[in-house]
Formats: structure tokens, sequence, C-alpha cells
């Protein structure tokens, strides 16, 4: 035969999924929320997730160039992810140079010095965050309200985001009810007319990525289904025990960044649990912490330091619970 | 109808893992040609799990089909007759599909004289006469090794031990390898004769119940059992949903009868026996043809073959002369399988004997052949979810690769049916089940010496 | 100062006073004897923690050294003769004389001298392609090529060549430590005798198929002729299982087996190119 064939073990297909696919299909699936968050925030949204999305990359690119001296793998699409996730957990007026010096602590220090994709213990994309909430604070804070799509990228107004109000509302003893009033209603929360980051104020086009993410089998429900449970859970013990004081758990899920956290941030693969199991307790860490942070600490907002909290936990998780064997063990003599 | 059924599944299955390959059953509706004897056969003297056999003719010896050319070696072994008439030309050591060399006698074939002792004729002969011992006697004597592949000696099998106790027999008609066909066409071709052997293994084994599990895939041969069923007793078909490997006997017997085979265990501690559809087969021509296991049904396959089909073949036929009968080897193949894509085996050079575990000889063109690019684990925990045994392949593997063997038997690497589903869904295309089997078969050979210590 | 002040030095001071002395009596009650000397003779040794010696470190190594009464078998391959010489000195014992070594590969299935009838693509790794056939070209105990041996070096001494597919042992940076020969499935790397100015006479083969089709496999096979057994003066070339082989301890370098071997499976590295005979003068007379 004058075919010199390939020989290796078995098996001998591979399925067609691959790692720059599943990126990919998560920068799809975040597409209605940069739509919902252009169309809100306008010139703002567009440059601050392009800056983001370059920077990311190409501090990847020169890291694995000509630091590691390896071939640069931007090409799995995951810097491009961090990136876009990055761009949505900020204001849509922050200033370039601060997004670069995000990308660079997200991708150079989260996830390079740790040795690259697969082996980082905590989300870029939240260090990133935290990295810039707490070296810049005021621009960090500083959050545009929804002027539409034809606000120049330095004309937006700000404001306070609708969980600050309720936040420092209850803080100085006003009633729930009365800060109703000041928010935006339930309605509005949930498809987007709200002051915040770019990816937070849009629950419906947040969650219309997550059920494609469900379908194409890049995520699994347990994570998102059981923070959002949980959130809902205890808030509505809070809410039931004392309505004046704890706002009600609707507004709770559509606030803050904890639809995107729990759909977006939560379910990365690196640094969530391996095991459906972890995955449920996981998922009630993160919704216990963010409830304690967002009614009981300093922040308004908890989802990005209770995930990084729980992104702890998961070597432990994936220690200790292992998936439901085949067969149960026989001792051997 | 039976893909709205599918769809909607209301099949059985087995809880967790599995996978759904593509399911290319190019030559489902191809019915089995027989081939014309080979000029030369080459038949090997192990091809069973368990000891060589001894060859007991020589160089010069004039055989003829049906003969006896290797005895078994003690309980765990299996006789070897020769599926040709001719003169043994040689007995030499020969590479064999894995590359190694093992011992076989080289046949050059005249004519196509079988021996008197076995019945030729076609017809069906449905009365079973032999005893319960008998039949276990006769399969042993007829060389009846397990045809799905992992080639058991039958009358092992069917030999039930002291203390243990069978009520259970599942028949394997599932086929779940992608591209293989061979099992499919006898169920539909050869109906009655196999319920025939299925009634034989469920007298040697003294149960009341037998069920024979087919993949929903394969509606012909689910109505056509179901039909012939009706004239025997106690065999019930059960469709199963397709779904990868539900032919492991673990998963069957999940599957069929909700019972957990214990880790190290055999089917018989749940009180199950597993036969494939084709050993089932070769019992009915054994008991009621007196016919030793000298010839089986091969699927040729693959995207650019000119002519797939399934081919009934004697033992020791080259596997060239196999992808001659299919229309030659394809200008662009990169690849030749022995067995199914998922567990079967490359091979190197296919100047190599069809023996008794080929189920299928598979070309890959060569776009399909090469491996895509090893990427980094990105801890998706895919392979957790496939891994039909529950175990943690992305762990397994490093450990095999680490040689950290104390862990990984604690992590239960033994475990491991060796299916491959981890490695077919892994996103960055890692090698997982390579050093999966490193680790494995050195922790069974630690465990092996800390016993015999 | 105020009182607060004061209070916190006074229950720190105390504290930490109050630890040491918990600490003092711990100490003194869970000590262990050990003998000095282990300590001292840890730092004469390497310090590299390679294995090499055969134990699983060089503290392990320092206690066996200790607690044994000769050397016999005890040898640090890294530290080599100067090192054993130090703890001869440290123990006040007769160190003995052991010969220096160097890892050698004795295969030559390069491409051009090995035709490849195969590709492997599973994972690279010796051990998995072993495990699963004869390899890429006829000879079924030739190297792999997948670089076991080199990732096992833990001092830099191994890189694989990308042209011959085989790897290639820096002389100068390689201590015999034997992780390489460990690491090999097939044993085709051997600890072989170190020579002055590295040079080296070996059989690179470890094909034991009969002449026909160890030649058919591979150029430069052993085909077992025993055509070197028969020239060698000192009786340092054996053969088993149609494989020469020479015994590095034996050989005295004289190159008379290699210009015998009619495949050229013998290897002559680090020896001056032999000169051509001078031409013979074209006007000689012929009478």
């Amino acid at each position: 035969m004058s075919n010199i064939l390939n020989v290796s073990p078995s098996p001998h297909q591979q399925s067609a999924e691959t790692t720059r696919k599943l990126m990919y299909g998560v920068v799809i699936a975040l597409l209605p929320a940069l739509a919902a968050s252009i169309w809100f925030f306008g010139m703002g949204a567009i440059i601050v997730t392009l800056v983001s999305v370059l920077a990311c990359v190409a501090t990847e690119y020169l890291i694995q160039k000509f630091i590691l001296k390896t071939k640069p793998s931007i090409s799995d699409g995951s810097a491009v992810v961090t990136g876009l996730l990055l761009a949505f957990n900020v204001p849509s007026n922050l200033p370039v140079y601060i997004i670069i010096i995000g990308a660079i602590v997200s991708i150079g220090v989260a996830k390079m010095t740790f040795g690259g994709i697969g082996n980082n213990p905590f989300n870029p994309a939240l260090v990133g965050r935290v990295f810039l909430l707490i070296s810049f604070p005021v621009q960090m804070t500083s959050w545009p309200l929804p002027q539409g799509f034809n606000t120049g990228y330095a004309d937006a107004v700000t404001g306070a985001t609708p969980l600050a109000i309720m936040s420092e509302g209850i803080k100085n003893g006003e009633t729930v009810s009365a800060l109703m009033e000041k928010v935006p209603t339930h309605m509005q929360l949930f498809y987007g007319y709200m002051g915040g980051s770019l990816g937070e104020i849009a629950a419906a086009a947040l969650i219309l990525g997550g059920i494609y993410l469900v379908w194409r089998k890049i995520i699994t429900w347990h994570i998102p289904v059981t923070i959002l449970l949980t959130v809902a859970a205890f808030t509505g013990i809070l809410w039931g025990v004392d309505p004046t004081k704890y706002a009600d758990p609707l507004f709770h899920l559509l606030t803050g960044g904890l639809m995107l956290g729990a759909i977006y941030m939560a379910t990365d693969y690196v640094t969530s649990p391996m095991t459906a199991k972890g995955m449920i307790i996981y998922g009630i860490g993160i919704g216990i912490i963010t409830v304690l942070i967002r009614v009981w600490g300093a922040y308004p907002e908890g989802v990005s330091f209770a995930i990084l909290i729980m992104n702890a936990f998961v070597p432990l998780l994936n220690k200790y619970i292992k998936p439901k064997r085949f067969g149960k063990e026989v001792k051997h003599g | 109808m039976n893909n709205l059924k599918r769809t909607i599944n209301v099949f059985k299955t087995f809880p967790k893992g599995g996978i759904h390959p593509p399911e290319n059953k190019l030559t489902a509706d191809k019915p089995t040609v027989i081939l014309p004897v080979p000029a030369q056969v080459t038949v090997p003297v192990s091809q069973h799990i368990g000891a060589p056999a001894t060859p007991v003719v020589e160089k010069g010896v004039a055989v003829r089909a049906g003969q006896l050319i290797a005895q078994a070696k003690g309980f765990v072994s299996a006789n070897i007759h020769s599926p040709v008439s001719g003169k043994v030309s040689k007995i030499d050591t020969v590479v064999d599909t894995t590359g190694y060399k093992q011992t076989a006698i080289v046949i050059d074939v005249e004519g196509d004289e079988w021996v008197e002792t076995v019945d030729r004729s076609t017809g069906l002969l449905k009365e079973i006469t032999l005893t319960r011992e008998q039949i276990i006697e006769r399969c042993q004597q007829c060389g009846l090794v397990g045809l799905g592949g992992a080639t058991f000696p039958t009358h092992i099998k069917l030999t039930v031990p002291a203390g243990k106790k069978c009520d259970t027999v599942i028949i394997n008609g599932v086929e779940c390898e992608p591209y293989l066909t061979s099992d499919h066409r006898l169920m539909i071709e050869k109906g009655a004769e196999v319920l025939t052997g299925v009634s034989i293994i469920k007298k040697a084994l003294g149960v009341e119940s037998v069920i024979i599990g087919i993949e929903a895939n394969k509606p012909d041969a689910i109505s056509n059992l179901t039909e012939l069923a009706k004239g025997f007793q106690g065999i019930t078909v059960q469709p199963l949903k397709v779904k990868y490997p539900q032919g492991g006997e673990k998963q069957l017997i999940k599957a069929c009868t909700g019972r957990e085979v214990p880790s190290g265990g055999l089917p018989l501690d749940v009180g199950v026996v597993v036969q494939n559809v084709g050993t089932a087969f070769a019992v009915y021509e054994a008991v009621q043809k007196n016919k030793p296991l000298v010839e089986r049904v091969v699927t040729v396959t693959g995207k650019s073959v000119k002519n797939p089909g399934n081919f009934q073949v004697r033992i020791g036929t080259p596997v060239s002369a196999l992808i001659e009968a299919a229309g030659g080897m394809p200008d662009d193949t990169g690849k030749v399988i022995n067995g199914g894509p998922m567990m079967g085996k490359a091979l190197a050079i296919t100047d190599v004997p069809v023996t008794k575990g080929t189920s299928g000889i598979i070309l890959f063109p060569a776009e399909a052949s090469k491996r895509a690019e090893v990427l980094p684990c990105i801890r998706c925990g895919k392979c957790s979810s496939a891994c039909a045994m529950g175990l943690e392949p992305w762990l397994i593997s490093v450990l095999g690769q680490k040689a950290m063997y104390e862990t990984a038997e604690q992590e239960r690497i033994t475990d491991c049916m060796e299916c491959g589903a981890c490695a077919y869904t892994c996103p960055a295309k890692r090698p997982l089940l390579d050093y999966i089997r490193l680790g494995k078969s050195t922790v069974i050979r630690l465990a092996r010496e800390r016993i015999t210590k | 100062m105020s009182s607060t002040v004061l209070l916190t030095i006074a229950m720190l001071s105390a504290l930490g006073l109050l630890s040491a002395v918990i600490l003092y009596f711990v100490a003194q009650k869970f000590k262990v004897i050990e003998d000095p000397r282990i300590d001292t003779v840890t730092e004469a040794l390497p310090g590299a923690n390679c294995g090499g010696c055969g134990y699983t470190g060089c503290r392990a190594f320092a206690e066996t050294l200790v607690k044994s009464t000769s050397f016999e078998g005890l040898n640090c391959p890294v530290g080599g003769a100067d090192t054993m010489g130090k703890v001869a000195i440290i123990l006040d014992r007769q160190p003995l004389a052991v010969e220096p070594k160097v890892a050698v590969v004795r295969c030559n299935g390069t491409p051009d001298n090995a035709t490849r009838t195969s590709y492997y693509d599973g994972a690279m790794s010796c051990r998995v392609a072993h495990s699963l056939y004869g390899g890429q070209t006829g000879c079924q105990y030739g190297c792999l090529g997948c670089g076991d041996c080199v990732l096992a070096c833990k001092f830099d001494a191994m890189y694989m060549d990308p042209v011959t597919e085989l790897p290639v042992i820096l002389d100068d940076k390689c201590v015999a430590c034997g992780a390489c020969v460990k690491a090999c499935p097939r044993n085709i790397i051997e600890l072989r005798k170190r020579n002055k100015k590295d040079r080296k006479i070996f059989i690179s083969c470890v094909n034991k198929d009969k002449g026909g089709p160890a030649r058919k496999a591979c150029k430069v096979a052993c085909i077992g002729c025993g055509k070197c057994v028969k020239v060698c003066p000192y009786e340092a070339i054996t053969m088993e299982n149609n494989l020469a082989f020479i015994d590095s301890t034996k050989c005295k370098l004289c190159r008379k087996c290699a210009p015998e071997c009619p495949t050229g499976a013998i290897l002559e590295i680090g020896f001056p190119v032999k000169e051509a005979k001078p031409a013979e003068p074209a006007d000689a007379a012929v009478s």
C-alpha cells in the first residue's frame, strides 16, 4: 500500500466543539447585552468595549510573544471574552487609560502570571474590575444614566445606580416604599432603562444570552439558577421580615451586576467547580455573600467580591466533592 | 414515528454520562456479502483473552476447514480451527494488528473442503437437543469467544462459578460504535438463528428471561426480532436510546435492569450474564450445526470507500483483501481502523489478518485522520459529564501522566472502561485516554504485585 | 505614653514570653536525637535532590551514608569523586574508586536510516507510543522520538534533535544520574564509562531481530554478523539475541571494530577524522 497511515490510540474521532468555539459562543451570547448598552449609553459603550477587548488581546499577545517567548494563543478567544466582560463591568464614560490599566491587570496579573488559560484561580475580568474600583474609586462609581444612543463618549450625565440609591437611602433611614419612587420600575430594570455599568443594565438581554448558552451546552443551569434562587430566597426572607427596611427580591435580582455575574462571570470554566454538586454549593455561597455585602456591607454591590471569594474555595470543592461513581466499591481481599 | 420517538426519547438508557457521536451507519442497508476464500490465510494462535493456543499441526500438513489446528492452553483459553482447506505453509511470528509480533499458522488454500462433522446445511434447526453441560462443552470445543470485541472465551462465561447466581441474560445487540453494522445485519438476516442461539444460551445458564438490547437506530432489527421472539419462550426485545457507550456491558445492564455492577466486579455479581448477538449466532452454529468459529461478518466502511458493505469472511483473511472487496483503498485514506472509531485500533499496515475479534474496518480520509492540536485544559468539566462511570478524566489523566499511581487508584482509575467518550468531548483536544490507559495499566500491575507479595 | 499603649506593650511582651517558654519545653520534650554528621554530610552533597544515588533526596542519602559502614553501592553521580572524597573525610572512611559515567543513546534510527512506515499521532509520550504499537518504523525496538528522556533530565543535558528525531545528550552537562535511562520504555539509553575527551565507541542499535528483518527496517541496524566480536583484541564485545554489545569497562578505544561493521552500526564519537591515504604518484614507472 502506498499510503503511509496515521496511527494513534483510540478514540479516533473528536467532537466538533473547540475552545475557540466555546469562547466565541460566549461572545455571541453577550451581543444582545452589548446592543442594549449601546442603545442606552451611546458612543461610550462602543469605545469602552473596543478599548477593553483590544487592550486585553494586545496584553496577552505581547506577554506571550516577548516575555514568555511562546506561541501566542490569542486566537482561542479567551482574551476577547475577558475584554468584553471587563468592559461590561465598568461605566461607559471610563477614561481610556484606566480601561487599559484594567486590561493589563486582568490579563497580565490575574491570568498570565498563573500560567495562562486554565491555570488562573480567580476570574480575570473581576480581578481587573475590583482593582480598578479600589484604585480609581471616583471614576469607577460615577455611573452614566441611560440617555440614549446619541450620547457622546464624554457627554454622559451621571448618577447613582438604583442599587446605590436604595442602599444609601436605607442607611439614611428612609423607607423602602419611599425609595422605590426614586428608582426605575421593575419593568424598566428588566429591559435596561437604568444607570449602571455597561453590562448590568439589561436583564432581559442577559437572560436571552443565558438561554443561548444553555442551549449551546456552553454552560449548565446549575450555577446561574442556584445563585439567583439563593439571592431571591435570602432577600425574600429579609423582605418578608421587614418590607420597609429591605427591598423586594425582584428588585435585587434585576439590579446590580447579579444577572451578569450569575450567568457570565460565575460560570467561567476555569474558576468554577467541575462537578454539579460543587457548582450548587458554589452558587449558594455566591448568593449568600452577595446579599450579605449588599445589605450589611459598605459597598452597594457585592457580586464581584462574592464571586472572587468563592473562587478561592473552588480548589477545595474540586478536591472533596466527587461525582457519583458507577458501581459501589468492593473491598478487595 | 421512530424519529419522533427518538426525539422525545421514550427509550430506556443509562442515566450517567454518554455522548452522541455522529452515527455514520453507511452500511446499515447493505446485505451481507459472502467473500470467496482467499489464496492464503494467516491464523494467529491468540485471538482471545487468556493463554495463546498451542499449534497441533506442522508445516506441510494438509488441513480441512473446521479442523482443530491449535489447542487451548488451560481453562482460560480457546481452540483455534482452520477456516480453510489446504496445506500449512509455515508456523511463524507475524505482525498482528498491534504492530507487535505473535505466532500464527499460515495456510495455503486449496479448494474449500470441510471436516464431515460440520453440518453445512443452511436450514434453521430450532430444536435444542443438547443438555446444559453438553452445550458448554460444545462451545469450548468449537473455540467460541465473545464476538463483541473483547473475545472472552464463551464456555467460561456460560459456566456460573460456585457462590454466584444468574437470573437474567442480556443479549447485546446495541452496536453503539459509529459506522459498524455487522450485528445489525445479522439481526435482520439471521434473526431466527440468532434467537435460537439465544435460547441455547438461556438453557445453558438455566434462566427464565432474556432481554435483547437494541439501539433505536435499528428499527428494522427491533421489529424483526420482536416479531420472531413471539415464537420463542422468555425473550424480550428492549429498544434503547441511542447514546454511546450503551453497548458497554455495565451500561447495558443498568439500562435494561437498573442494576449496577460493583466496582471491580463482574455482571454475575448482580446476577446477569451479557453476550453479544454475534456470539449468540456463533453458539447456534456450534451447537446445532457443530460448526467451529471460523468465519464472521466484518463491516468495511468509510466516507470515501467505493463499495462499503458487510462481508462474511474466513478468519485469517488479510485485511487488505477485505479492503479490495470494498473497492480498494481510497487514495485519500489517512487512517485504517480495526474496530469502531471510539475503541478500535489504528493499523500501521493492512497486511494483517482478520481475527475472531474483528468487527469492522473503517477507512478515514486524510482530513479526518489527524488529531487536532492539543491546547491547555480549560477546566470545563465536559469530560467528567461524559464519563459513564462517574470518573473525572481531567484528574486521572494528569495522575497517569505524572505517575501518581496511589492517588490514581483512589480516584478509581481502574473503573475506566476506556470507551473514549472523555477524549471525544474535550474541547481542548487533550489526549486524556492515552494517559489514563498508561496510569490504569500501571496501577493494575502494582495491585497485582501487592497481592502476590 | 497613654495607658492603652502601655497595656498593649505589656500584653504583647507577656504573650511573647509565654510563647518562648512553651516552645522551649516542647522543643526539649520532642527533641529528635540525630547524628550531627548527617547535617555535615548533607551540606557536602550537591543538594540537587535528583535521586541519582537511588535515594529520595540528598538528606536521605546522607542518613544512609552515615548509618552504613562502607561505601559499597553508595555513590553520588552528580558530585562524583570530589563529593564522595569530602564525605569520606567527614565520616573517616576509605572512599571507593568509582568510574565516572555518561549517558549514551544507542539508536541511530533517523528518518534517513529507518524509513517511516506510519506516523504516530497520539500523545507526545514514549510510554504511550510504546504501549500502543511497534513504532513509526519497521524496527519495534528503536527510539520513538517523543522525548520522555528529555523531560526526565533535570540538568538541561538533553534536547530532541528535530532533524534526526533522536535525543541528543550534552556530555559536559550530563551527570549520569540515570533519570533518562529509567524514563526510556525501551532501554535504549545506557550509562557507559566516560573516557577522556568524551570519546565513545558503542553499538548504536538495540534491535534483537535477525539480520534480515533488522536491516530491512533500518540501514544502520546491527545484523548480528559477529565480525566485531571476532576482531576485538580485548574481548570487550559480546553477542546476544542477534545484537552485539561493547562493554565500556573493557573497551580500550582501539577502533578495530568500527571499520569491520558492514552496516555502520558501531559509532565512534570524538576521534580525529582519519586522513585519506596519499594518492599513488601518477608517473609510477612500470617496468
